[in-house]
């Protein structure tokens, strides 16, 4: 870098001395001119022959150099030094922005551990990660990385997690937890003993994803690979030809002005801005969903999410929590708690679902010494006797058996309690609704998707509630796994030819749903290795809402390649037209090379940001 | 077997993509992507074949940036 600076310096004072020398002393000036060009050209030079060498004919400095020295030689002295001076620079600002860019997406990735404290002969020995085994004890001090998945053998802690999942709320960790690698302790002292190789754990997989997330290509990077390839032999023919044919065409056009006009040509011919435009974009906008711990697996489908018009959700695990519990209690006659308590002990004998509900809604412990007898009917309910009283716990068809006046209650299970024949209340055991699955529909809406489907083997009345209270478009009730495909696929054929189908599903049972649609997503995959396989798409959190931020980003990130592309390519074809007409010389040329790419990269910058 | 190669000083977009190219076309290379931010080339090659691919992979890469120093990880 200092040298660089030094040589456009000493350029450049050397190329002012030789303007300013007077035109009588014509031998000094052009001692002064070729003295500033080997000292501007030198290092270019050499490049240019390596790579000729090699037998790479046509690389960025030979052209470079040629139009110099053709400028050169049609004695345009000041430009010839000029345009080595002008790519110089550039060279120098495509450089640092190039390192800047490199670093902030190193500064993403940068949830590498890079060493672990291992315990060994009751010694703690700070080691490279990879060389711990599994079954090994670490030991992690408060501030320190997580370095390799485990189970926390002692000490207590609160974790860092946002590398990971872009979540700030650290999380609680005791005893016989699951840690994971990535993670930053924040206080107490950890030890964990490691079930995961430094290969396969969290840190590494997420690492790997987002790194070879560049091989999956989208079709506009596709394309402007393809164009680069055509771009510079057809700007090197169009100049050989705007170098002869207008002189031999047009009276009183000389050779020397046509062939100063195709050498700038020469200077923009090079593609490295177009080439850089759209996977520089991809990149950043992966890096910027990282940040927010969405994982994408390629640069394809954020274009696809960019263009999704059809959402479509599995329910359970996905929108709701997947955690059946009390939501409400009406008692007829007596508590809240007694129902509950009564209830409870009645269904103790019970293993179901419903059963361990409601003993976890109960403020004290449930003792089943208090039963004296009880039954479990099937389909119905348990009958129970407690405490001497005959107590019935079930649904509707158990009080109607035992011709029970009850009040109906809905909004999920319902459970109903009578007591010695007289009806004591109800309780409602629902799935809940996440709180941010509220905002889903609306905001999705926002961003262009047309429709909110949601997909659920619940039954119909359940399901039409939670879709109701959601906003979601359409729902299909009482699926079986192999059903939901098939309504997916009805779905996609109902989408327009380039709008996109997603699927949101929690990846651990719904694989095929995942992989057939445009863009599967999975959610809450946070230490599940086989929804990261499935997923196109990985949302580390359990939160749906980042389903929009995803979409948002992707679209940020399409709008930032859209600018790239059209941006390097009119300032080039300008700048070409400008060169052809002699209006601007060289010196624009170059910027229409380096300035550009230093343009492109700096815009890709936003990608990166996540802001939306 | 995917493989990972760091090509250090990688300088030039379009070299990346020209190295992709000439290196997507080696015998028993199977998906290949040169990262311009990353500086890094990642290759599904098989496995018997590595050693060959990796004189093939040298001279491409140094025919088209001399300066690049390759690194195996």
């Amino acid at each position: 870098m200092k040298k660089d600076i030094a040589v456009i310096v000493s350029g450049a004072v050397l190329l002012i001395a030789a303007m300013l020398m007077p035109d009588t002393l014509s031998v000094v000036k052009l001692i002064l001119f070729i003295a500033a060009f080997a000292v501007s050209a030198f290092d270019v030079l050499i490049s240019a022959v390596k790579g000729i060498t090699k037998g790479n004919i046509f690389n960025e400095n030979t052209l470079m150099v040629v139009a110099a020295i053709g400028a050169f030689c049609i004695r345009e002295y000041p430009e010839a030094v000029f345009v080595m001076l002008f790519y110089r620079v550039g060279e120098l600002f495509e450089e640092y922005a190039v390192k800047k860019s490199r670093k902030s997406i190193s500064d993403v990735m940068n949830i590498c551990p890079e060493y672990a404290n291992v315990v060994r002969d009751g010694q703690i020995q700070k080691i490279d990660p990879d060389e711990v085994q599994i079954g090994e004890l670490i030991s992690i001090a408060a501030g320190e990385k997580v370095p390799l998945d485990g189970i926390v053998e002692s000490g207590s802690s609160f974790v860092d997690t946002s590398a990971l999942t872009g979540e700030s709320v650290p999380r609680p960790v005791a005893v016989g937890e699951e840690i994971l690698s990535g993670c930053i302790n924040q206080n107490g002292v950890l030890t964990v003993r490691v079930t995961k190789s430094f290969e396969d754990s969290t840190v590494s997989r997420i690492l790997d994803l987002v790194e070879t997330a560049s091989a999956k290509k989208s079709k506009s990077e596709k394309f402007i690979t393809k164009f680069a390839k055509y771009y510079t032999p057809i700007v090197l023919a169009l100049a050989l030809l705007l170098a002869v044919l207008p002189p031999l065409l047009i009276e009183g056009a000389t050779f020397r002005d046509y062939v100063y006009r195709a050498l700038s040509f020469l200077v923009v011919s090079c593609p490295c801005a177009l080439v850089i435009s759209v996977p520089l974009a991809f990149f950043g906008g992966i890096g910027g969903a990282a940040k927010k711990g969405i994982l994408v697996k390629g640069g394809s489908y954020l274009e696809s999410l960019s263009q999704a018009e059809n959402a479509v959700f599995d329910k359970t695990g996905t929108l709701t929590k997947g955690v059946f519990a009390v939501r409400e209690v009406h008692p007829v006659g007596m508590t809240a708690d007694e129902l509950l308590e009564t209830a409870a002990t009645a269904e103790s004998i019970s293993s179901h679902p419903i059963a361990q509900s409601l003993r976890e809604a109960c403020k004290t412990p449930v003792s089943s010494d208090r039963i004296e007898s009880a039954e479990e009917i099937a389909g119905h309910g348990v009958s129970a006797k407690i405490d001497g009283k005959n107590v019935l716990v079930g649904n509707g068809r158990l009080m109607e058996s035992g011709q029970i006046p009850y009040e109906k209650a809905d909004g999920g299970t319902v459970v109903y309690t009578a007591i010695d024949g007289v009806f004591a209340g109800s309780i409602v055991i629902a799935d809940e609704i996440k709180a941010d699955a509220k905002t889903l529909a609306g905001t999705l809406r926002q961003c262009g998707l047309k429709k909110t489907v949601m997909l659920t083997g619940d039954t119909k009345e359940t399901a039409e509630r939670v879709a109701k209270e959601l906003g979601f478009d359409a729902v299909y009730s009482e699926l079986l796994p192999g059903d939901k495909v098939s309504k997916l696929e009805e779905v996609m054929a109902n989408a327009s030819q380039r709008g996109k189908t997603i699927y949101v599903g929690d990846g651990i049972n719904d694989a095929p749903v995942l992989a057939r649609a445009d863009v599967g997503i999975a959610m809450g995959a946070l230490g599940s290795d086989a929804a990261i396989e499935a997923a196109d798409v990985v949302i580390m959190t359990d939160e749906p809402s980042k389903i929009g931020t995803a979409v948002t980003i992707a679209k940020k990130t399409m709008r930032i390649a859209k600018e790239n592309i059209i941006l390097s390519l009119v300032i080039k074809i300008a700048i070409l037209i400008l060169c052809s007409l002699n209006v601007v010389g060289m010196g624009v040329a170059v910027f229409g090379d380096v300035g550009v790419m230093v343009l492109a990269v700096l815009n890709s910058f936003r990608a990166l940001s996540g802001k939306e | 077997m995917v493989k990972k190669v760091k090509l250090h000083d990688l300088c030039c977009a379009n070299c990346a993509a020209k190295i992709e190219d000439k290196v997507a076309k080696i015998k028993g290379v199977g998906s290949v992507t040169v990262n311009f931010l990353t500086e890094k080339m990642i290759l599904d090659v098989e496995e018997e074949k590595f050693e060959v691919i990796k004189v093939e992979i040298e001279k491409i890469v140094h025919k088209i940036e001399p300066d690049v120093e390759i690194e195996y990880l």
